[in-house]
C-alpha cells in the first residue's frame, strides 16, 4: 500500500526494539473486553484507477458536471476563478502545512494571512480582521455572543429577519443553551429591515443587520447605526456576497462595531456549500474580545521583519473554560485563496467585477419582468433580487434544469412561507447574456 | 525564573496567598502583584483592568494579567470600590515586571473595611509561604 | 548523519501593497455583454484600497512565500495529537471533479444525487469505523464537532426534563473540551488522572453525581495512553444518568482495534484532517463529523440525509434537532477527500495504518527513553510524551530543543501540552513516516541533547537556518500590529 512505507524487514527490526513479537502485541495493553470483535466491514480497497472511475461516476450524478448556468445565489455564488488561484494555493507548502505555531518555518502562511487580514479590513472599512472562521453564519453567531457577553445588563439581541435564514438558524443553535435571547426585527413592505420595529425594542445588547440582505436589497445602515447609538448597543452587520463590497459603501463607513460575512465569492468554488470562508472584523476597541486567530507583525532577533500568531491568550488552549469561543482553527487555506484572489483582482479589478455583477442582475431583472414576472421590490439591490413568477413557472423551472442545465432562482417558500411563487434570482459576471435571453424566451 | 532570595518583598506592604500586595495610602489602598508573581508570569503583555466605580468583595477576581502564553486572574486583597486604575499600564504593561511595587501598581481602592488588612500576610509570613 | 535540512536560495518578498503600482491588475475582466446600470451614487464609495498588481507579481509573491514554509511534503511533523500523515494527491483530483466543485448547494436533491450519495455513504463508513449507528458531517472542524456533541448532550438532558450544571473533564483534556462545555453553560469539573496517566474509576465515581451532565473523554488520551478503564468509567457516568462525550482526535491509534461506540461512548467527534488524511492547509479548512448512539439521533443537526428506494434527499423535519451548525451541509470539499481516502485504504488498510502508527510511536519511545526523560514508561499508543527534565541542568528547555530541531530539518513535536506534564515534548510520527525517516529524527534528538551539554548556546540561538530566527512574541502581544 503506497502510503505505508514499512517493509517486512522494517517491521521486524522495529518490533525487536519495542520488544513485541508481532504488531497485535502492541495492543496488549488494551483489555480484551474493549477490543472490537467485528473488524472493519468496509468496501475492499480501490486502486487509484478504480477510485477515479468510482468518483467520476459519483460526480457525474451531480447535474453540475455538464455545462451549467447558475442563476442562484442565496449564500453560494458562481464567480470566475482565475487560473492562478488554484495553481498557487495547491502548492504543497501552503496545502500540507500545519497551523503556524512554529513561526520560524511558517512565514509563508503567516505573511499570507497577515496580508489577508489587511485586505479584509480594506474591503470592509474596519480596523481589525481575524484570520477567518468556518463560514459567514458561524462568524455571525460569534459576533452575537461578543455583543451579548459584553453587555452588563441586556441579554437580548435584535436580529433582522432578512439575514440569511441559515445564519439565523446557526445563531439560534449557538444561543440555545444560554440565557440569551434572539428577537427578530420584521421586514417592511420594501423588503428592508423595519427600523421602526427596532426602535420599539428595549434592553438589547446588539443589532444585527445583513446588507445586501437575503433578498439582495441594500439596507440603509446609517439608520441602524443611529438606533444602536441611541440604545447604547453594538451594531453588527453581515453579508453573504463579499464582492458587493467592491462597489458599495463599506460597513465600516457606517460605524459598524462588528462585521461578519461569507467570503466564498473571493476565489472559492461553490463545492456544494463548503468549505467557504467566515470573515469577521471589528473596531480596535473590540480587538481583545474577538475570537479566533490573529497574525501580528514583529521582528526576529536580527531585527528582520516576521509574523507570528498573537493575542493567543484569548484562545481556548490558554483560557480553556474561560474562553469566549472554542474555536481552534481558521479556514487557513481558504483565507490564502481569498488573499490571492484579492491580490489578483486588486482595487480596480474588484470594482469592475462588482459593477459587472450589478449590470447583469439589472439586465436579468428587467428582462424577466418584461417576460411576465412581477417586480416585488423597487429599491437598490446587488446581484440578487426577488420576483414573483407567473403561473406554471415551478414546472418550467424544473424543465430548464433538466433540459438546459439552467438553474433559475431559489424558491422562497421554504424560508418565508407566505412568499408563494416568489424566487430569489442571482446573476453574476459568469452568466452570458445568451443564457439570460434563453431563459426569457423559455418563460415567455 | 529567579529564586526566592533574588526576589524583592518590601516590608511596608501586606501580601495575599495569591501573590497580590496591598498598601495603605491615606484613605485609599493601593494594590499590585508581588515580585514573585511577575517573575513567574514572565514578560507581561497586557493587564485587564476593572472600571472606576466597580466594587468587589475580598478575594473577588477584579482583572487579569497576561503574558504571551498565560493568563493569571488577580484577586482583590480587601473589599472596596475602584477609584483609580493605572492607565500607564495600557501602553507600558512591562512596568509590572520592572517596578511591581511602585510604578507597576494596578488599582487604588476605597476600602470597605480596613481591618480586613489584618487577615493578610506580612513580609515574614509571605516569605515563609513562598519557601514552604 | 545526513541532516534532512540543508540550505538553498530563498527569496525576500515584501508585503503585497509594497509592490502595488497604480494601474496594474492581475485578473482577466470578463467582457460585458449587457448595458451598464448605475447604482444610486449615495450607495457607492471609492473602490476598496486593495493592492494593484500584475499577474506575475501575484504568482511570484505567493510562490516565494510558499518557499518559506515547512510542510508535510517536505518533511516530518511529529506533532502529538495532530496526526500529520501524508495527504494523498489523488484525493485532490477527486475533490476537483467538475461535478463536485461546481455544484450549488441549493440546486435541489434531484440534481445533487452524486453529492448526497457520497455524503450518505461517508456517514455509513464513519459509522462502521467508529461503531455508531448515525453520523452527521455538518461540523466544520473538530472544535465545531465538539460543540455539536455537547449541544446534543445538553438537548438530551433538557428533553429528560432536568438540565444539569456540570461536566467532568480530565486534566489531560485539550483546551477545546472545557471551552465547548462552557459554551453550553456547563461548569467544568477537573478530574485528576491517576499515577499511571489514565483515569481512575474511583476518582470519576467520587465526582459523578446527578447534577453532572456527563464526562468528556479522549481515548487514547493526550499522553498517548489507552484509557484502560474506559468501560468502567462509562458505566459509572451512565449509572447516574450522565452521557459520555468522546473526543476522537486520537482515532488514528485504534482503527479496527477498538470501536468507541462499543465501549459506552454516546457521542464521538472525528477530525477528518487528522485521521482521514485531508490537508491541514496551514490552519484549515478541516471537518469534524460527529457519530452518535441511537438515543441521540433525534438531536442531530439538520438537514439529515435520507435514502429511500435508491434515491437520496435532505430532510429537515426533525423536531428535536439542536438546529443548524453550518450554512449548508458542512465542508463538502473536505468530505470528498476523506471519502476517497477511506475507499483507497479499505478496512484492512486502515487497521494496518493504526498498527504502524502505534509501532512507530513505540519505536521512538524505546529509542529515546534513555536520551530524554519519559514520565510514563508504559506502552503507548500512537504518540509518546517526554519532558525536558534531563536537560534542565544545562539551562535548556523543551522550547530550545524544539527550535534546534528546526535546524536539523524536522518540525518540532507538540510542546507544552498536555499540561499535566511539565514542559511536555509530545511526539506522534504517524504511520506514513518510514523507519529511515524516524531513525533520522531519533538521531537528531540525540545529537541535540548532546549539544545541550556541550554547546547549549547552539540551542539558545536556534533556529538559525530558517528565513527568520526567534521572533519577538512579547512585542507582538504588547503592541499588536494586525494589518499593514
Amino acid at each position: 500500500m503506497r502510503y505505508l512505507p514499512h517493509t517486512r524487514q522494517d517491521i521486524e527490526q522495529m518490533l525487536a526494539v519495542t520488544g513485541h513479537a508481532d504488531l497485535n502485541q502492541l495492543f496488549d495493553i488494551i483489555p480484551d473486553s474493549a477490543k472490537t470483535k467485528t473488524g472493519l466491514n468496509l468496501p475492499e480497497a480501490l486502486s487509484e484507477w478504480d477510485l477515479n472511475a468510482e468518483m467520476e461516476k459519483l460526480a457525474s450524478q451531480n447535474a453540475a458536471c455538464g455545462s451549467y448556468t447558475c442563476l442562484m445565489g442565496a449564500g453560494s455564488y458562481d464567480h470566475h476563478i482565475p487560473a492562478i488561484v488554484p495553481y498557487l494555493i495547491s502548492r504543497s507548502e501552503f496545502m500540507t502545512a500545519y497551523t503556524p505555531y512554529q513561526p520560524e518555518v511558517s512565514q509563508g502562511t503567516l505573511q499570507g494571512i497577515y496580508e489577508f487580514q489587511t485586505m479584509v479590513t480594506a474591503l470592509l472599512g474596519m480596523d481589525i480582521a481575524t484570520a477567518s472562521h468556518y463560514d459567514g453564519g458561524t462568524a455571525l453567531a460569534e459576533c452575537a455572543l461578543i455583543a451579548l457577553n459584553k453587555s452588563k445588563k441586556a441579554n437580548k439581541i435584535a436580529v433582522s429577519s432578512l439575514i440569511h435564514p441559515a445564519h439565523r438558524q446557526i445563531m439560534k443553535t449557538y444561543l440555545n443553551p444560554s440565557e440569551f435571547e434572539m428577537v427578530e426585527i420584521a421586514a417592511d413592505k420594501n423588503g428592508l429591515t423595519d427600523v421602526a420595529a427596532l426602535k420599539a425594542m428595549d434592553d438589547i445588547a446588539g443589532v444585527a443587520v445583513q446588507s445586501p440582505n437575503f433578498f439582495g436589497n441594500i439596507e440603509d445602515l446609517s439608520s441602524f447605526k443611529a438606533v444602536a447609538d441611541e440604545k447604547k448597543c453594538l451594531l453588527i452587520t453581515s453579508f453573504t456576497e463579499a464582492l458587493a463590497h467592491g462597489l458599495l459603501k463599506s460597513p465600516g463607513s457606517f460605524g459598524a462595531d462588528l462585521v461578519a460575512g461569507e467570503g466564498q465569492s473571493l476565489g472559492m468554488t461553490k463545492s456544494f456549500g463548503g468549505p467557504g470562508l467566515g470573515l469577521l472584523a471589528g473596531t480596535k476597541k473590540l480587538m481583545r474580545t474577538l475570537p479566533g486567530r490573529f497574525v501580528g507583525k514583529t521582528t526576529d532577533s536580527n531585527g528582520q521583519r516576521g509574523y507570528v500568531l498573537t493575542l493567543a491568550t484569548r484562545e481556548q488552549h490558554i483560557r480553556r473554560e474561560k474562553a469566549s469561543s472554542n474555536i481552534c482553527s481558521n479556514n487557513g487555506l481558504n483565507a490564502m485563496t481569498a488573499a490571492v484572489y484579492m491580490a489578483a483582482a486588486g482595487k480596480n479589478g474588484i470594482r469592475e467585477i462588482a459593477q459587472l455583477n450589478h449590470d447583469k442582475a439589472v439586465y436579468l431583472k428587467n428582462a424577466l419582468v418584461g417576460a411576465g414576472f412581477s417586480s416585488v421590490y423597487s429599491g437598490a439591490f446587488f446581484n440578487e433580487f426577488i420576483l414573483k413568477a407567473p403561473a406554471g413557472f415551478a414546472a418550467k423551472r424544473r424543465e430548464l434544469a433538466k433540459k438546459h442545465n439552467l438553474y433559475a432562482g431559489v424558491p422562497l417558500e421554504s424560508y418565508y412561507p407566505d412568499m408563494l411563487d416568489h424566487y430569489l434570482f442571482c446573476a453574476t459576471e459568469t452568466v452570458p447574456r445568451q443564457a439570460m435571453d434563453l431563459l426569457v424566451k423559455e418563460v415567455q | 525564573m529567579k529564586s526566592i532570595e533574588e526576589l524583592n518583598f518590601p516590608s511596608d506592604v501586606k501580601y495575599t496567598d495569591d501573590h497580590e500586595w496591598a498598601k495603605v495610602e491615606g484613605d485609599l489602598v493601593s494594590v499590585g502583584i508581588s515580585d514573585y508573581a511577575q517573575d513567574q508570569l514572565g514578560e507581561i503583555v497586557f493587564v485587564e483592568m476593572p472600571e472606576t466605580g466597580d466594587t468587589f468583595a475580598q478575594g473577588d477576581e477584579f482583572g487579569s494579567v497576561e503574558s504571551v502564553k498565560a493568563v493569571s486572574e488577580i484577586f482583590l486583597p480587601i473589599a472596596g470600590e475602584i477609584v483609580e486604575v493605572n492607565s500607564e499600564l495600557e501602553d507600558a504593561p512591562e512596568l509590572v515586571n520592572t517596578d511591581c511595587y511602585d510604578k507597576g501598581w494596578l488599582v487604588k481602592i476605597k476600602p470597605d473595611d480596613l481591618s480586613e488588612m489584618d487577615s493578610l500576610k506580612d513580609q515574614a509570613a509571605y516569605l515563609e509561604m513562598l519557601k514552604g | 548523519m545526513t541532516k534532512p535540512g540543508t540550505t538553498g536560495l530563498i527569496f525576500n518578498e515584501p508585503e503585497l501593497w509594497e509592490k502595488s503600482r497604480e494601474g496594474r491588475c492581475g485578473i482577466s475582466i470578463p467582457r460585458s455583454d449587457v448595458p451598464r446600470a448605475d447604482l444610486d451614487p449615495a450607495l457607492i464609495d471609492e473602490a476598496p484600497e486593495l493592492p494593484q498588481l500584475s499577474e506575475l507579481d501575484v504568482v511570484r509573491h505567493f510562490t516565494r512565500l510558499s518557499q518559506w514554509n515547512f510542510c508535510i511534503d517536505s518533511g516530518m511533523y511529529p506533532l502529538g495529537s495532530c496526526t500529520m500523515k501524508y495527504n494523498p494527491k489523488t484525493n485532490e483530483v477527486q475533490a476537483a471533479r467538475k461535478g463536485f466543485v461546481v455544484a450549488h448547494p441549493l440546486a435541489g436533491d434531484e440534481f445533487s444525487q452524486g453529492a448526497l450519495k457520497l455524503m450518505y455513504e461517508l456517514e455509513q463508513l464513519l459509522g462502521e469505523i467508529t461503531g455508531f449507528p448515525a453520523v452527521t458531517l455538518q461540523p466544520a472542524a473538530g472544535a465545531h464537532g465538539e460543540l455539536a456533541g455537547m449541544l446534543m448532550i445538553h438537548a438530551w438532558h433538557a428533553k429528560q426534563g432536568k438540565q444539569r450544571s456540570k461536566i467532568l473533564i480530565p486534566d489531560t483534556a485539550h483546551g477545546t473540551n472545557p471551552a465547548s462545555a462552557t459554551l453550553c453553560g456547563y461548569k467544568s469539573v477537573n478530574i485528576k488522572s491517576g499515577p499511571k496517566g489514565i483515569l481512575d474509576p474511583q476518582t470519576v465515581a467520587e465526582a459523578m453525581d446527578e447534577d453532572t451532565a456527563g464526562i468528556m473523554i479522549t481515548n487514547p488520551n493526550t499522553l498517548g495512553l489507552f484509557e484502560e478503564n474506559i468501560q468502567e468509567v462509562c458505566d459509572i457516568v451512565h449509572a447516574k444518568g450522565g452521557l459520555v462525550y468522546g473526543d476522537g482526535a486520537n482515532m488514528n491509534a485504534v482503527m479496527g482495534i477498538i470501536k468507541p461506540g462499543e465501549l459506552g461512548i454516546d457521542v464521538l467527534h472525528l477530525n477528518l484532517h487528522k485521521t482521514f488524511s485531508t490537508p491541514h492547509g496551514g490552519g484549515g479548512p478541516g471537518s469534524g463529523p460527529v457519530a452518535v448512539v441511537q438515543d441521540l439521533v433525534p438531536f442531530l443537526p439538520v438537514p439529515r440525509i435520507q435514502k429511500e428506494n435508491g434515491t437520496y434527499s435532505f430532510i429537515t423535519d426533525c423536531p428535536d434537532t439542536i438546529g443548524r451548525m453550518h450554512t449548508f451541509y458542512g465542508h463538502f470539499g473536505v468530505l470528498v477527500r476523506a471519502f476517497a481516502y477511506i475507499l483507497t485504504m479499505g478496512g484492512d488498510g486502515l487497521t494496518r495504518a493504526s498498527q504502524l502508527a502505534v509501532l512507530n510511536a513505540n519505536y521512538i519511545k524505546e529509542s529515546l527513553k534513555t536520551t530524554l526523560d519519559l514520565p510514563y514508561d508504559r506502552p503507548c499508543m500512537h504518540e509518546c510524551v517526554f519532558t525536558d527534565k534531563g536537560v534542565q541542568k544545562h539551562h535548556i528547555s523543551t522550547m530550545d530543543m524544539a527550535k534546534r530541531l528546526l535546524d536539523y530539518g524536522f518540525h518540532p513535536p507538540t510542546v507544552y501540552f498536555p499540561l499535566v506534564v511539565d514542559a511536555a515534548f509530545m511526539v506522534e510520527p504517524t504511520e506514513t513516516e518510514s523507519k529511515d525517516d524516524i531513525d533520522q529524527f531519533i538521531e537528531a534528538v540525540k545529537a541535540i541533547v548532546k549539544e545541550a551539554a556541550s554547546n547549549p548556546d547552539k540551542l539558545h540561538s536556534a533556529p538559525n537556518l530558517p528565513k527568520v530566527t526567534r521572533l519577538d512574541e512579547v512585542g507582538a502581544a504588547r503592541k499588536p500590529c494586525l494589518k499593514g
